[in-house]
């Protein structure tokens, strides 16, 4: 199985991931919808940072660490994104991002 | 150095302190004056102690100065290089060509005007603190007052005639909005209306005064190339000199124009007519400005401008100053207001001291200026205090017996009187004396022409009259019984004084403070509830002040003592410290003359010595001092005789027939005038009518005639309008050339004014409501974008990357 296939999962998943935050009417999914593009990009990273290895490129560790940064920093926004959406709910009474258009004003 | 040597460096800045306080006292009074502790008046009243404290150290210093027989003449630019440039270029005063500079210049004349406006403004200060007390514009009041003691200090101090004028036009100012303090205020029925006739037509009079002053002022200008006295004494010397020891035609018509401003602003005839109605004003007003100080400035104009003076231009100034004495004062005789007899006085007065001046005694005049504002200051502000405590009555047939009541107004009033009268040893003998001396020296020593005669003529029958119709009014104010509503008085009971009690502050409150503080009797409290008691007045006094009781009947009977008010009480204590300082100067403000007549007392002798040589023609004009003309050789002695033994006599005799006729009891004072203005018939009411000139200044000059009787209090509904001929004809002119003209001009205008307004609306406005409209267009297509919700921001991002990407992977 070669690079092609991890790509192609990567960039499926980015693409769902995609649709997720631009059409999905609860703020959860917007947030997994995001989970699943950092993720995308992680599957990239380690993709290619194995390849890059068996095809003898060096053996620096520089893709995988960059995914593990990837998943902590994922945790922390998840935090936070949380927060936020705790917030908009006491605000708006509601998780639905369409309600929440406070920045036309 | 002594200490009451004049000091150039230091003195300049204290004279210039001392004028320069009241504008200061007043900037401050007119921005924060309502929010001040009792609205600003002790602070004004404070600024100018200060400045009365250095006008009379500077007085002082003119004495001392004249006691070592030093000159005293001073101008701050030449001795302190202290001057005022206006309208001023370097280039101009290297060129030698017109600049102006004012500097001060402070003369005997002057050190001796200087200290008068300051005590007598400093009294006005000080009395109107009792006088205004009710008044709504107590704190605008004050401030007024104050501009106007600026104004005059100002113009005593200017070097040049110029700044005299600027402050000569601001002091007529500040007398217009002084007369017209009453139009602020409805509810002085009577004065309100009266009040505001009054200050426009003071104004509008004392107008044509000063814009003959301008036109002299700018005749002497143009041939001189200068404002400053000093230069213009000089130069009117060399003129006189280069033409033969005779004054050239342009210097008696200028010198006529100039005493134009002197006949305005001193009401000489015929510009007279303001100062009377000029009595709407508050009384402490007609105190400084129309009887002390303001209208003196004519005179004090006169003196500065003396050697300017042709001999015919002095003899029309003697004959204009003669008749107006003997005219205002044969009127002052018929007068029942309090204050107009005192107005009238003070036009008779200010005659004597323009006939004085016209009869080559600037000395005498001045003289008669320096004690006629202390008596006259003091009677006016009697007369206030008088009117004061008979509730704003002004009539003298409604008052009587206040002597009984206000015992200090009435010691200090009769000192006044006595003065003005002319009774030796009190200042206004010495001076009405030395300007009818003046006229017989003239008469006897070989100087006769026809003004002069008539003024040794006219001027002791007006003398004769001031004290007859000055003792009149003694007798008629402050002996015999209080008589309340003897006649009726439209006065009586309009004051703010009673009319603010109600309103404002409650009856109870203010009456009763009133009386206590003037320590007068309360005797009707205990009274109050007795009908008999109220009886006893109720009948006149009720009448009489009908209107009055309607309007407040309730509060009027509710609080008791209200049949006090119908009795006069004496005034506060500021009022009255203000009267005793002026009586005392008007009894002995004369005496520093009192050589003249006194002879060789050791005292006097240095007296004498300041007469001599600080107001002498020599030390007053320095080297450009006009020679004068009276050569007296032994006629001198017979001179003073004459006239010495002339006013004793009139004076006494004008004494007498007011006794004789006012002052044996009210009933017999009425009985004894009837006849006598029976017998005088037609002559009478033409007296009594002020000889008809306000009449005919109506029928010349005015088309609005005011057919009504009563003129004396509707004074004006005749002032302004045009020469009825001429005017017609300016108005055919006017109608059809000038409004045709300015019609032609409006057409145009309004043409091409249509054209502009099309383009305007079309293009102008087409262009501006076009951009609006693009961008409104545009805002509301660009708006749908801006919905707020980040998910359709996100597609847009997304679809943003998309494109992108698609860029760079095909092209």
């Amino acid at each position: 199985m070669g690079l092609g296939a991890y790509v192609a999962v990567s960039a499926a998943l980015f693409a769902l991931g995609i649709v997720a935050i631009l059409v999905r009417r609860n703020v959860i999914y917007v947030l997994m919808g995001i989970e699943m593009i950092l993720n995308a990009a992680n599957i990239n990273f380690v993709a290619f940072d194995r390849f890059n290895q068996s095809a003898g490129g060096g053996g620096g560790l520089e893709g995988r660490m960059f995914a593990i940064f990837v998943i902590i920093l994922a945790a922390a926004e998840a935090a936070v994104a949380l927060a936020i959406v705790l917030n908009v709910f006491h605000l708006f009474n509601s998780v639905k991002p369409s309600e929440a258009d406070l920045l036309r004003e | 150095m002594h200490f009451l040597d004049f000091n150039p460096k230091q003195d300049f800045h204290l004279l210039f302190l001392s004028f320069v306080l009241p504008l200061v006292g007043y900037t401050i009074q007119i921005f924060f004056g309502k929010k001040l502790p009792r609205r600003g008046d002790w602070m004004l009243t404070g600024f100018m102690f200060v400045s009365m404290c250095i006008t009379v150290l500077m007085f002082a210093k003119s004495l001392w100065a004249a006691y070592h027989g030093q000159e005293f003449r001073h101008h701050s630019g030449l001795e302190a290089d202290l001057w005022f440039h206006w309208l001023y270029s370097s280039d101009a005063a290297a060129a030698g060509t017109s600049n102006v500079s004012a500097a001060i210049y402070y003369d005997a004349l002057g050190a001796a005007m200087y200290a008068v406006v300051g005590v007598v403004s400093f009294c006005v200060h000080l009395f109107s603190i009792g006088y205004m007390a009710q008044d709504k514009r107590y704190h605008i009041f004050f401030a007024n007052i104050s501009l106007f003691t600026f104004a005059m200090l100002g113009l005593v101090l200017s070097d040049n005639i110029l700044f005299l004028f600027i402050f000569w036009e601001l002091m007529g100012l500040m007398s217009y909005l002084l007369i017209g303090h009453f139009s602020h205020d409805p509810s002085q029925k009577f004065f309100h209306r009266w009040a505001t006739q009054a200050c426009k037509k003071a104004f509008l009079t004392t107008r044509v005064g000063d814009t003959c002053l301008l036109i002299g002022m700018v005749i002497f200008y143009q041939h001189f190339g200068t404002f400053n006295f000093g230069e213009l004494w000089r130069l009117a010397q060399e003129e006189v000199a280069r033409n033969g020891g005779e004054y050239p035609t342009w210097m008696t018509v200028a010198g006529l124009f100039v005493f134009g401003g002197t006949v305005g602003k001193s009401a000489q005839f015929p510009l007279h007519v303001w100062l009377p109605d000029a009595m709407a004003g508050p009384t402490p007003v007609s105190a400084m400005i129309h009887a002390a100080t303001m209208v003196a400035a004519g005179v004090f104009l006169l003196g500065r401008t003396y050697p300017l003076m042709s001999p015919e231009v002095l003899s029309i100034v003697a004959a204009t100053g003669t008749f107006t004495a003997l005219f205002a004062a044969s009127i002052g005789t018929t007068a029942n207001d309090l204050k107009a007899v005192l107005a009238w006085s003070t036009i008779s007065q200010l005659g004597f001291m323009v006939a004085a001046v016209g009869l080559g005694g600037v000395v005498a005049g001045m003289f008669h200026m320096v004690t006629h504002a202390f008596f006259k200051a003091c009677l006016f502000l009697s007369a206030g205090s008088v009117i004061h405590g008979c509730h704003h009555e002004q009539d003298m047939r409604n008052m009587g017996g206040v002597r009984k009541y206000m015992p200090v107004t009435f010691a200090c009033m009769l000192a006044s009187t006595i003065a003005i009268a002319g009774i030796p040893f009190f200042s206004g003998f010495y001076s009405k004396d030395m300007i009818i001396l003046r006229a017989w020296e003239n008469v006897l020593g070989g100087h006769f022409d026809g003004a002069s005669f008539f003024a040794a003529v006219a001027l002791p029958v007006a003398a004769c009259l001031t004290a007859f119709y000055m003792f009149r009014l003694i007798f008629m104010t402050f002996f015999g019984e209080y008589r309340p509503g003897t006649v009726p008085s439209p006065f009586a009971h309009h004051g703010g004084h009673d009319e603010h009690g109600h309103e404002e502050h409650g009856h109870a409150d203010h009456g009763h403070a009133a009386h206590d503080h003037g320590g007068h009797a309360h005797g009707g409290h205990d009274d109050h509830g007795h009908d008999h008691g109220h009886a006893k007045h109720a009948p006149v006094v009720h009448a009489h002040a009908a209107k009055a009781h309607d309007a407040h009947g309730h509060d009027a009977h509710a609080h008791g003592g209200h049949d006090e008010h119908a009795k006069p009480h004496e005034s506060p204590l500021p009022m009255l410290i203000a009267l005793c300082v002026l009586a005392t100067l008007g009894v002995f403000g004369g005496h520093f003359w009192l050589a003249d007549i006194g002879h060789s007392l050791a005292f006097w002798e240095h007296a004498h010595t300041w007469f001599e040589t600080s107001v002498s023609l020599k030390s007053l004009y320095g080297a450009s001092a006009p020679v004068d003309r009276v050569l007296l050789g032994h006629a001198g002695h017979t001179a003073h005789i004459v006239a010495l033994s002339v006013s004793l006599t009139v004076a006494s005799l004008g004494i007498l027939i007011a006794y004789l006729i006012y002052g044996r009891g009210w009933e017999r004072s009425q009985r004894i005038a009837g006849k006598i203005t029976g017998a005088l018939g037609d002559l009478y009411d033409v007296v009594k009518n002020k000889y008809y000139v306000d009449e005919a200044i109506g029928c010349a000059i005015v088309v609005d005639v005011d057919a009504k009787g009563n003129k004396r209090y509707q004074p004006d509904a005749s002032v302004i309008g045009g020469s009825v001929s001429l005017g017609l004809a300016l108005n055919w002119v006017d109608k059809n050339i000038v409004d045709g003209l300015v019609n032609l001009v409006g057409r145009t205008g309004r043409s091409i004014g249509v054209v502009s307004s099309h383009f305007d609306r079309v293009v102008v406005d087409g262009a501006v409501n076009g951009v609006g409209l693009v961008t409104q267009t545009f805002g509301s297509v660009v708006r749908l974008v801006q919905s707020g919700r980040i998910q359709q921001y996100a597609t847009f991002a997304v679809f943003g990357g998309l494109m992108l990407a698609a860029w760079l992977i095909l092209l």
